[in-house]
């Protein structure tokens, strides 16, 4: 005999594949939503629905978007000489958030790790490359994965994919993070802060 | 008596992945207590203070907690960066050759310290060296050796008799070499030329300051190369990830 009803446990099964949710989170959610009106499940639904019908990759950045090419690449007061590469979607929100970039932006969707098997070719670098040759406008591609191994190996395999092109690749900087502490600071970024100290003006 | 609550060990990072919101679950070698597989919290944070002393090949020295599921490293410091295999990407790329290595021939709690000396050795010697050919063959075969695979290259497996200096069969199954009598009955044992034999020999043998003093012919070198990678291969009974990641990198830099 079954105790609870089939649709519930679907939901539950669903809910618990997805990340960080455990059987116990997932037949909370499941309860919370049949406990609560029918429309707040529907609204849901057709989010749920929607995310896959209406979003998109953009063609020229592959940034996550609703229209081809994206509110990005189709503005025309970015600057189309620099290239930001990022490893994800969030990344290009995080630096969208400093204001202070004007550029366009390219997303890789991984960084290369080799244990895992992801290489290069599992990675949107290719069309990066092909991105930059087809114009003759793009002067800069500024590499901003994590700065971590392998991001960094991902930033010397795509600088060494423009080696001997007019474009110039360069990496963002590293330094010390705002709220950090020096006593904490491992020695690799605390000589890359040294290194790329500016004087205070 | 309790379980002790703490714990101070050295440790390699060999590989991590991302957990939950900002945590980090690494695998690493440590030289008391084997491999491990220990929870990173809050490291993908800017703010976090571990961060920068867990980045992968880095030989740290942690306090960790033992927790239910993973033990939880508590404090991180960094004893060797290993800068050079950071700074360039042939390096990093048999950086991870080596952590797959050791990765994969050991399994977790198996304690084996003079393993942690050779990896903790091979990764200081790989971030300084211009040439590296030696040092990998000298890892791959002392690994083997460390780990209970160390092929027999004196004798042969057969007849028990020592080696003629002669073109000589090694054989993967068996583990070692075979006498061209017992070499050529044997179907899949291949035949190994006599300085590939010299340089196993050599380097399974002597410490490494007399094998990086080793001149070898580029015929050779790719010989031994081909013989240890597939005979790791057998052993592992999987490809080697990371191994496609080099050959790319070989194939590109030659075009």
């Amino acid at each position: 005999m079954q105790l609870t009803p089939a649709p519930v446990t679907k939901l539950i099964e669903e809910f618990s594949r997805l990340p960080g949710i455990g059987p116990k989170t997932a037949s909370r959610l499941t309860f919370y939503l049949l406990r609560n009106p029918a429309d707040r499940a529907k609204v849901l639904a057709e989010a749920l629905q929607q995310l896959h019908a209406k979003v998109t990759f953009c063609s020229q950045c592959f940034n996550i978007t609703e229209n081809n090419p994206c509110a990005v690449c189709s503005n025309e007061h970015r600057d189309p000489s620099i290239i930001c590469v990022v490893e994800e979607p969030l990344d290009v929100i995080a630096i969208e958030r400093t204001r202070d970039y004007h550029g366009l932006y390219h997303v890789l969707h991984g960084v290369i790790a080799p244990v895992e098997g992801i290489g290069p070719e599992d990675l949107r670098i290719a069309e990066l490359l092909q991105r930059v040759r087809a114009s003759d406008k793009v002067r800069e591609v500024i590499i901003a994965t994590n700065p971590n191994l392998e991001g960094e190996a991902t930033a010397m395999y795509i600088a060494r994919q423009f080696q001997g092109s007019k474009v110039k690749t360069t990496r963002l900087a590293r330094g010390l993070p705002v709220g950090g502490d020096l006593e904490y600071a491992d020695e690799i970024t605390l000589s890359r802060a040294l290194s790329g100290r500016s004087e205070i003006s | 008596m309790s379980r002790e609550r703490l714990y101070h060990t050295d440790a390699i990072i060999l590989r991590r992945t991302d957990f939950g919101e900002a945590d980090r679950l690494l695998t690493v070698f440590t030289p008391q207590r084997g491999k491990l597989r220990l929870m990173a919290k809050g490291v993908r944070k800017t703010t976090s203070r571990k961060a920068g002393h867990i980045e992968l090949f880095m030989l740290t020295n942690m306090l960790v907690a033992c927790g239910h599921t993973w033990d939880v490293i508590s404090q991180a410091e960094t004893l060797q960066a290993y800068r050079g295999l950071r700074e360039d990407l042939e390096k990093t790329s048999q950086a991870y050759y080596l952590a797959e290595l050791v990765d994969s021939f050991t399994e977790e709690r198996d304690v084996n310290a003079p393993l942690f000396e050779l990896l903790a050795f091979t990764l200081a010697r790989l971030s300084h060296l211009a040439d590296i050919f030696l040092l990998l063959r000298y890892f791959e075969l002392h690994i083997l050796s460390l780990t209970g695979f160390q092929p027999q290259l004196h004798f042969c497996l057969v007849c028990n008799q020592p080696l003629a200096p002669t073109e000589n069969y090694f054989h993967f199954g068996d583990g070692g070499m075979l006498c061209p009598e017992h070499g050529q009955a044997r179907p899949h044992a291949k035949m190994i030329p006599l300085p590939v034999l010299k340089v196993l020999r050599f380097l399974q043998t002597q410490p490494w300051e007399k094998v990086a003093d080793l001149q070898l012919n580029p015929q050779t070198c790719q010989h031994v190369e081909a013989l240890l990678l597939s005979y790791i291969t057998f052993l592992l009974e999987h490809r080697l990830k990371s191994v496609d990641f080099i050959r790319r990198l070989q194939r590109e830099s030659h075009d």
